[in-house]
This record gives C-alpha cells, structure tokens and sequence, in this order.
C-alpha cells in the first residue's frame, strides 16, 4: 500500500511541472498588462512616465526566460511573488481566501453526497417507481441547469420571497450565509452523484455474484451491506473524487453570483487587471487541490478494492 | 425655451434630488451598507498605492485629502486647510492646515503632509498619484536622487507648508483625490499599512474581510463638529447587477448602482422610482480615430462618421436614456460645456457627400476595438454597424478585453476605438489631452494637432481670470467638435438607487458611487438591523 501510494504521488510531479510551464507561457503571451489595465477605466490612470516605472518594479521588461528562471526559483522556495495589485506576497493573498473556498466547496460536495447518493441507491432498488421518475427527472434538471440560473431562483425564493436567508455575502463566517451558495454549487454532483450511483446499483444487482449470494441464502440487507455498496462505492467514489477535485474551478461562477470571498472571484479579478503572479498562484493552488483529491481518490480504491494496487 | 428648460432639468437632476434626501434634519447613528460595485475585491487599503475607483469606497471612509469635491459648488474646496494664499501669479500656494487628529490620536501637522506627498512622488514607488505633482519645483531633482528635498514643497511651521509650482496652477483637482491622502508621517516605515490603515477621516478601520467586506466605525475626534452621523458603515463587495437587485430589493444593502436595464425597470416601478439619484458624470463615451490612418486623416470622413449615426436611437434603446447626447468632448457639467452647440445631425446622404467630397465615393472600410462594455462596447458597435453601411463606411469590429484596450490605444495601435474616457472635472486638465505637445501614451488618444486649439489652449493656460479662462476652453472644445477627432456619442448619466430611509447622498458628478459618508444618515424607517 504504501509503494502504491509513494508511486501515485511521483506521478503527480510531472504533472505539475506541466501545468507552471503551460501557466508561464500563456500569461507571458496573451496581450495586455497590470500597466495597460490601469488606464481601461478610461480615468488616464496611468501615463508613460507611471507604466514605465511600474514595469521596471515588477520587473515585466525582463526577458522571459529570466522571469521564468525567477518564478521557477520562487516556486521551490514556497515564493509565489508579489502581487502587483494588492503589493502583498501571493501567498498571503490567497492565504486570505482559500479557506472560504474549501468551506463552500466541501458544504457543496457534502449536500451532494447525502442527498444524491442514498436518491440513486432509492431510485435503483425501486426502478420505475414514482420516486425513481422524480429522481431521474430532478437529476436531469440539475445537470442542465445553469448554475447562475439557479442561484438567482434560489436567491429570489429564499430570500426575497421567504426572507429566511441573506441573500449574498460571507457575514462574519456565519452558516446561514452558506447554505444557498452551497446549494447552487451542490446541485449539478448531487444530480450526477445520483444517476451515477443508479446505474451503478442496477449495473451490479443484475451480477452473478449478488444471485449467488440470494441463492446461499443470505439475508437482503446483507447483500446489499457487503456486495452491492461496496463495489457500487468504487464507481461513487470516482464520481466525488471528479466532482470534488474540479469545484474549486467550478464556483467561480457562484463566488460572483453570491459575492463569496473565494480564490474564483480572485482568480476573475486578478486575470482583468493582469495581476499574473495572483492569476498563476491561484490556478496552481486549483490545480494541486485537483490532483490531491484525485490522488487521493486513487489511493482510496485501492482500500476498496485491492486489485485495483496491481494495476 | 423648452430647450433652455430641458438643458436646466439635466444639469440639476441629480442635485434636485440630493437636496431633496437632505431637506430633513439628520439622525445620528446605524449603519449603512453601502455597495461597491466595480469587481469582487479590493485591491488595498493602502490607497496612496492605488488608482481604483473600487478602493476609493474604502478610502472615502478612512482618509482625508487637502482638498475634497464639493458636489454642490462642483468645485473642489479646501479640506484638510483652514485657508490658502495664492502668490507668485498663481505659482505659490500656502496652506494654513486645520486642527485635525489621525486616528491614532496624533495631530496633523505640516510634517504629515510632506511625507505624504514625498511617498507619492517617490519614482520608486510608482504610484499613480505622482502624476500630480509633475510641475512642482525641484520634483525632477528629487526623482533623480540628486536632492533629498523637493524644493517646492516647503514646510514653514507646524501648521503652514506651501507648494511651488513652475508655472501658475490650481492644484485643488488633482489634490482632492483619495489617492493623495494624507498618513502620519512615519506611515511608510509601518508593516501594518495594508491591514490596518489610519486616516484623517470620519470612520476608523474595524476589519477587513478580503473579497467580502470593509468595516469602519465613527471616529469620535472627527474634525466637523456633529459627523458623522452614522456608527457604523459596512462597505460590502457585490459585483453581480442581478444580485444587487435581489439584495436591494431585500432591503440588505443600502445603496445600489444601476445599468440601463435596472435603470428601466426601476422607473417603472412605483415602489423604487422616487429614490433614484442621478447625475451627468464626467465621462465621454466615443468612438475614437487615428488621424494618421487612411481614412481618418480625412477630416470629411470624421464628420461623415458623426453623420452616419442616429445616435438619439441608439441611446434610447440601447442606453435606455441613462446617458446623454454629446456634442462635443467636455460634458453638459462642465462649465466650459457650450450649451448652444447643436450636436452632428442624422443625416446619410450629407454623411455620402462628405465621404464623395474626401475621395471616397465608394466608401471606406475601418477597424473598431471595442470591449464587452455594455453601455460603451460592442453591443453599440454591432448596432451602428448597418447605420454606417448605409453611408459607405464599412465596419469591421476587433474585440478586445479592457486592459488591451488600455495597452493599445495608448500605444496608438488602432484605426478606431470605442471607450468611455474621463472629460472632467478640469476642463483644462481635460483640454490638455488635445494639446498637441501631449504625447498619445499621456492622453491624447485622438492624436490631435490643430494650430487654432493650440493657441486657445495656450492662451487659457496663461489667463489668470478664471472667466476668460473658461470662454478660451469653450472655444476651443467648439473645434474639438468641428474637427470631429470622434463620434460624439454621449455623456454618462451615472444612476444609484437608495433606500427610503437614507439621506444626505451627494449627487457627485466625478463619481457618484464616491460618497462622503459623514454626511449620510439614515431615519427611523429603517430596518431593526440598521439602527
């Protein structure tokens, strides 16, 4: 298990080399910058003399392979640079918004799993009930519904309408501000959670190993218990894994929408005005939480369903 | 005189209403949650550093500039001065500073003042505001480390100091900018500048929470006897127009600035329509051309462009009449704006003759940047598209995000361009992007050279009567528009919905999302959780 687990975490190097490269070049490529963003607002925000200056402090006149051979350096001593915008080190930036996207991203992946997994187990035990129409039809809805729709419905309905709940904002931290962005971004892995785990329990009732364990005699519960949820949970547990490793991209959207202190709204922000050392710093921390759950995800299969370590 | 009386109705549609909210007599405490609007952060709070309207809403609260804009007068006043003695034919200005305290409890003293500026104008810096200061005596010297000191700017005692400049000038517009606030001498060296800033103005920081909110609570040493009126001001980020809405409507913030299509919606709506502030910000939204490219250099041609539009169409359905029609470059709160000057007529056979008339009798084909702006980008271009087919000029739009936009106009790469560019409150300051001697990446986007602009231009400059001053700068925004550097498309009307129960919102033609918090207050009719 254990030379398992070091050999799933090697292969992640390579992938996160990749992606700094691929970041680098594409923010070092794509036209304007922080300089040039100062005078969009058309105030004449900045002159010559100011862009001239300020490209030399952040040293944007460099060529690039040296401002590589920097961030590169940086990055290896934990130094993700200085944002231009907010003069501060990146990682103190993100720092002050990160810990507001893991909580909505896990209250989200949270209301998806106990809704949307025990739904599709319903739904599969019954199939062609009432309750497995609705379900399919609810699961269809969240996936092709946009997110940005739905927020607003919830958001006019919840607070508007009922007044239970704020409408927008992070209070001092308080839960009541998170449970309608939670929601809104909870919704399409519920919906997929549930088809997902459906098929999956319809897939493997029809086994011939699950008839085999009817035909011994053992009791329905108990084969649900140790047959069916348990080879059900690796085909689950992929779905989480996918869902929850992308969500912190995902509630961009939603940050916006509900005015949510996140990395997303950051990451929006800083690619408006350039601030490139936030923009790379926050798609990297996107990306490593991607590839830390799915590392993660992988090592739990292998918990699961030790054939899955031969492999 | 209908006419006369539509022009009066525009100038004093946001006052009207902003003196109407100040007509009761205030109530001290509560709190206002005040909106802003212009993305999901700030930038900081450090706002010598900035030159974001987003961070000014913050800075507003915390910080106090020698002069502030006077929303009634339209002028900028004295602030942070008791009074100033202008010499040396208007080169010399000396500054008796008032009694105030920073909310540290330490006294502001010329001192304060010198560092501040010195920090602004620091090269090392780069801050934005050092612009401000460019004719001050002895700034070159200082910039190139050659003198520690910066010889116009002198301290004479504890409470005066006097600024020199190189030439006569006014420095109240580019002084009241939240951008020159004065810090503590001392400020500079202190770790905490971004997390825990300290002002001179009615509210002191309580807390920050990045991408949520700013929180400032009264400042009980606040140097205006009675202000603030408000305990408390939570200065909440919300970026997204639909759900401003919700929250307005909801009653959980305060205030809320509007697009064109809310702006309809909340006219029509009995329940929002009285509470509506609006004013003719100092914003032109136009098309701009590069003279230096075929077919532009074509003054006829410019024209003809101007010609070519039904522009009164297009900002009614499109701007939904939350603008108004421009004439020429300086807007209708201008003083130097000519309101007898009748803007270019819809007319496409005289825009084909005077597309005949330039060469170019089977038309011309151009290139428009443009950005997703909704009131001044390419939902404008696509609809003036077909008008300017009609007339022979064949358009082609290249979208672009804002900040290219911001790197290539400036750098003169471009045919033509769509922006909303600043046109106030100096008209001088305004007029000085179409000077010749300005250079394309300071201002003058529109490459204009015109030998009889210039001399009127110069002859402002020189003229101490601000009279005189003004009629010279009228003029010469008279051949702005003859010459025709752009489409004169409109003037922004800046729109902000307010609950019932607050008062004392200023109809602020430089920004009206920039408040003076200390003269808000909000009545009994607000909610429990307001008061």
């Amino acid at each position: 298990m254990l030379r398992f687990t070091i050999r799933r975490l090697l292969q992640v190097i390579p992938t996160i080399i990749a992606v700094v490269l691929l970041i680098f070049v594409i923010f070092s490529v794509v036209p304007g910058s922080f300089a040039s963003s100062l005078m969009s607002d058309g105030r004449g925000g900045a002159d010559a003399d100011m862009v001239a200056r300020i490209n030399e402090q952040f040293g944007l006149d460099d060529p690039v392979h040296v401002r590589f051979f920097d961030y590169v350096t940086g990055l290896l001593q934990f130094d993700m640079g200085e944002s231009f915008r907010f003069r501060q080190p990146v990682t103190e930036v993100i720092g002050d918004r990160i810990w507001a996207s893991l909580k909505l991203s896990i209250a989200a992946m949270v209301f998806a799993i106990v809704v949307g997994v025990p739904l599709g187990f319903i739904a599969a035990l019954k199939p062609g009930s009432i309750l497995d129409s609705i379900t399919m039809i609810g699961a269809v809805s969240g996936l092709s519904m946009p997110q940005f729709w739905l927020g607003l419905l919830l958001m006019y309905f919840f607070a508007l309408i009922l007044g239970w709940l704020p409408s927008f904002g992070y209070g001092g931290g308080d839960f009541k501000y998170l449970i309608l962005p939670a929601i809104t971004l909870g919704v399409t892995p519920l919906a997929l959670l549930a088809r997902t785990t459906r098929a999956g329990v319809l897939e493997i009732t029809n086994e011939d190993f699950i008839r085999t364990a009817h035909s011994k005699g053992m009791s329905n519960s108990r084969v649900i218990r140790w047959h069916l949820t348990r080879n059900v949970m690796v085909l689950v547990v992929t779905t989480i894994g996918l869902q929850f490793g992308s969500m912190m991209g995902q509630a961009v959207v939603i940050e916006k929408l509900f005015s949510w202190p996140g990395i997303g709204t950051l990451l929006v922000d800083s690619v408006a005005i350039r601030d490139i050392p936030v923009v790379q710093g926050t798609i990297l921390v996107i990306v490593l939480w991607f590839l830390f759950i799915n590392t993660f995800v992988d090592i739990i299969y292998a918990a699961i369903d030790p054939r899955i370590k031969q492999t | 005189m209908m006419k006369t009386l539509t022009f009066s109705a525009m100038l004093m549609a946001g006052t009207a209403v902003a003196a109407w909210a100040q007509d009761a007599t205030p109530q001290s405490g509560g709190t206002l949650n005040f909106t802003a609007p212009y993305g999901s952060t700030f930038g900081t709070l450090d706002i010598q550093t900035s030159s974001s309207v987003q961070d000014e809403f913050v800075a507003k609260a915390i910080h106090r500039s020698l002069y502030d804009w006077n929303s009634d007068t339209s002028q900028p006043e004295l602030e942070l001065a008791t009074k100033v003695e202008v010499s040396d034919e208007g080169r010399t200005h000396t500054y008796t500073l008032r009694d105030a305290k920073f909310h540290d409890g330490t006294t502001l003293t010329s001192d304060d003042v010198i560092a501040s500026y010195k920090r602004i104008i620091d090269p090392a810096n780069a801050f934005a505001g050092a612009r401000y200061f460019t004719n001050l005596v002895g700034v070159d010297a200082y910039k190139e480390d050659t003198s520690k000191d910066i010889e116009g700017l002198k301290k004479i005692d504890d409470k005066t100091f006097s600024l020199t400049y190189t030439g006569a000038t006014e420095p109240g517009y580019d002084l009241m900018r939240v951008n020159a606030a004065i810090y503590p001498a001392g400020a500079a060296d202190r770790e905490d500048l971004q997390t825990n800033p300290i002002g001179l103005g009615p509210f002191k920081f309580v807390e920050n929470i990045p991408g949520s909110r700013v929180v400032v609570e009264k400042f009980d040493d606040f140097y205006e006897e009675g202000k603030p009126y408000l305990d408390k001001v939570n200065v909440l980020l919300l970026s997204d127009a639909s759900a401003r809405d919700v929250a307005f409507r909801n009653g959980e913030i305060d205030v809320s600035v509007m697009g064109p299509s809310q702006y309809v919606t909340y006219q029509a709506d009995p329940a929002l329509k009285d509470h509506i502030l609006e004013v003719a910000e100092v914003y032109t939204r136009n098309v701009g051309f590069n003279p230096e490219r075929e077919p532009f250099d074509k003054k006829e041609v410019r024209q003809a462009f101007n010609h070519a539009i039904n522009t009164p169409l297009i900002i009614e359905k499109l701007v939904k009449n939350k603008a108004y029609r421009a004439t020429s470059f300086l807007p209708i709160s201008s003083p130097a704006y000519n309101k007898d000057a009748k803007p270019y007529e819809y007319d496409v056979e005289k825009a084909k003759q005077l597309l005949a008339d330039a060469g170019y009798p089977d038309g011309v084909d151009v290139e428009l940047t443009a950005t997703q702006n909704e009131s001044w980008g390419l939902t404008i271009v696509e609809a003036i598209i077909p008008m300017l087919n009609e007339a022979g000029i064949r358009v082609t739009a290249k979208p672009v995000e804002a900040s290219v936009l911001g790197a290539e106009v400036p750098a003169g790469d471009f045919h033509s361009f769509m922006w909303s560019n600043v046109s106030g409150p100096d008209p001088f300051a305004v007029m000085t992007s179409f000077y010749s001697d300005t250079s394309v990446s300071s201002g003058n986007y529109w490459r204009f050279d015109n030998a009889e602009f210039d001399a009127l231009y110069e002859q402002a400059r020189d003229e101490n009567d601000p009279e005189k001053r003004t009629e010279l700068l009228r003029q010469a925004n008279d051949i702005i528009q003859e010459e025709a550097p752009m489409w004169f498309f409109n003037y922004n009307k800046a729109v902000m919905a307010y609950q019932p129960w607050v008062h004392g919102l200023q109809a602020n033609a430089t920004e009206l999302a920039i408040q003076n918090y200390e003269d808000i207050w909000i009545d009994d009719t607000a909610p429990e959780s307001r008061r």
